[in-house]
């Protein structure tokens, strides 16, 4: 592998784990998974386990998959995603069952649910069906780990609020009557929907500080002359972000205006010509 | 001269109602049961009152302040949410339970809904449940100076005997204003004289409630035993100020049979099968959820449209 590529793919790595990490976090941003997320966060370490269980699968099937990717046929695609995943599921099950046994028991049902957990089958068909395997492996690492903590996040708040606990150890002074509501189903909608919404407030207020950077950028260095100005494309960046329309308007009626009278003279110079034949 | 110059399409002619007044209504029918339950509770009951009520308009000001809306407290549908609130729990309630329940009916039910209108569930019963769930122990108990001992629907549940006409009269436990029928019904009687709410609803809701008991209780036509399930539990508060609530009920005639027919039978449900004596809040609860669906089918067809070729 020369140098260049190695670049390519270290960075497309980083990329796509960032990207599952944050900026795609499989939860709060592209809400899939919801069964798990909703039934299982009863307690911060429910959702770690959930979360971590999740990963090592979508790690190894994202992997495989992109190994095979070049084998498998398109129309068969998803049977042989699934009974790809549906094996990593099995080992991943009987290794909690011989070695976490208590994890094993509090997850019950939705360790076999993984197999169609719709972050598994939607990476393997929207990344790693495309990709080479290094980047597949990070893009299943970062989706894994996004949806870890996710998962711990809401597992946590529930588990204070509800049980007055974290990981197991009294957090709240013993006064706290724990609000039970949030360790049943309807508490998982609540905070799911809340931490989805703050995320939602942080992120929009790091997008507006991003842009007003942008935008000092722009006008820092001006010396306001522009007559002698060397930066020929300034005026449009400046005017386009300033006033909005008036230079465009201006342009766009300049165009029109020719062109409104051009048909009429061709159709004069027909008729002149027929006359003339 | 103003108001003679004012120029707006139809209609002309306006009635003076407006939501202030039904609010205020409602406020006055609301009195005598809640009189009552101070009355009969004693003093922690009327604090239960006042914070539920000072909670539930504060969390609406601080909102609307906070999201620089219209403050709309004016139109006192905050309080009538937090007076229904406090009239659903229990006597002794501490005041903490009170303040949470006022934050949550106005702020995640109400108002992130988008206020007064939008909401498609009752504030009032949606905090309730919230927090039946949360702290049942608290919200199911009844025992206060006045009185010890299960309530008359519990007691009914076990296979006690009631004193019907206590219960009517509301001498017995139970939540701060749903114990007296004579007081409720004396508020729902100004709501019918003032026109506020009719009886589609709620004799639906009573008549199809009673049938469901006569049939499946195994008592038959018991009149005692029909009597003190009327007079029992929430039945009446809900069926004449819940379930009645102008924004999550059906707007369509039918409708309002189908829901109110609905909420008879899910009661029965709760209170004949479930494993506690109650169920009005969850049925209504779950009948506004099914409002959208019901008024889909039960929406009348103008004149002219739809219906069957010759």
């Amino acid at each position: 592998m020369s140098e260049e590529t190695k670049m390519k793919t270290s960075s497309a790595s980083a990329d796509a784990f960032v990207n599952g990490l944050i900026k795609e976090n499989p939860t709060f941003v592209l809400m899939l998974g919801m069964c798990p997320t909703l039934a299982v966060t009863t307690s911060a370490m429910n959702g770690l386990g959930m979360g971590l269980t999740t990963t090592v699968v979508l790690v190894l099937s994202n992997m495989l998959i992109s190994l095979l990717r070049n084998i498998i046929p398109a129309k068969v695609r998803i049977p042989a995603f699934i009974v790809i995943i549906a094996t990593f599921v099995t080992v991943v099950e009987l290794l909690l069952q011989g070695f976490m046994s208590s994890l094993y028991d509090s997850l019950g049902i939705y360790i076999p649910l993984i197999v169609v957990n719709c972050i598994i089958l939607g990476r393997a068909e929207a990344f790693a069906s495309k990709n080479p395997v290094i980047p597949s492996a990070f893009d299943g690492l970062g989706m894994g780990l996004g949806f870890s903590v996710a998962l711990t996040c809401i597992g946590a708040v529930r588990e204070i609020l509800g049980a007055g606990e974290l990981f197991g150890i009294r957090v709240m002074p013993e006064s706290y009557v724990p609000i039970s509501i949030f360790v049943l189903a309807p508490g998982a909608f609540f905070v799911l929907a809340s931490l989805t919404a703050l995320q939602n407030k942080i992120k929009r207020t790091l997008a507006e500080k991003g842009k007003k950077e942008e935008a000092d950028k722009i006008q820092s260095g001006c010396s306001s002359d522009c007559m002698n100005c060397s930066d020929a494309g300034c005026a449009h960046r400046f005017y386009d972000s300033k006033a909005e329309g008036t230079i465009a308007e201006a342009a766009t009626k300049a165009e029109q205006a020719p062109k409104a009278e051009a048909p009429v003279q061709t159709e004069q110079a027909v008729e002149e010509k027929k006359e003339e034949n | 001269m103003g108001n003679m110059l004012n120029v707006s399409s139809n209609p002309h002619i306006r009635s003076s109602e407006s939501t202030t007044k039904i609010m205020l209504y409602v406020i006055i029918a609301l009195l005598p049961t809640t009189c009552f339950g101070v009355y009969n509770f004693g003093l922690h009951a009327l604090l239960v009152v006042l914070t539920t009520v000072a909670t539930t308009v504060l969390t609406e000001l601080i909102y609307e302040l906070l999201m620089k809306k219209k403050v709309t407290i004016g139109d006192l549908s905050a309080a009538v949410t937090g007076l229904l609130l406090a009239l659903n729990l229990p006597p002794q309630t501490p005041l903490w339970v009170a303040v949470m329940g006022g934050v949550f009916a106005i702020l995640v039910v109400k108002m992130l809904f988008g206020g007064l209108g939008q909401n498609f569930m009752n504030p009032a019963l949606g905090a309730r449940c919230f927090l039946l769930i949360s702290f049942t122990s608290i919200m199911t108990n009844f025992e206060c100076d006045a009185y010890t001992g299960a309530t008359p629907l519990a007691a009914l549940k076990a296979g006690e005997s009631v004193n019907v006409m206590d219960m009517i009269i509301g001498r017995t436990a139970g939540t701060i204003g749903e114990t007296s029928m004579l007081a409720i019904v004396l508020g729902a009687c100004i709501l019918i004289l003032l026109g506020v709410i009719d009886l589609r609803v709620p004799g639906s809701y009573i008549v199809s409630f009673v049938i469901f008991i006569v049939l499946f209780s195994g008592k038959g036509l018991d009149p005692q035993y029909i009597s003190a399930q009327l007079a029992g539990g929430g039945l009446m508060l809900g069926a004449f100020f819940m379930a009645t609530d102008y924004v999550t009920r059906p707007i369509t005639k039918k409708g309002q049979y189908v829901y109110g027919i609905f909420l008879g039978i899910m009661t029965g449900i709760f209170r004949l099968f479930g494993p506690s004596a109650e169920g009005v809040s969850y049925a209504i609860i779950i009948g506004n959820l099914l409002v959208p669906l019901i008024e889909k089918f039960t929406t009348p067809k103008p004149f002219g449209k739809g219906g069957e070729r010759a």
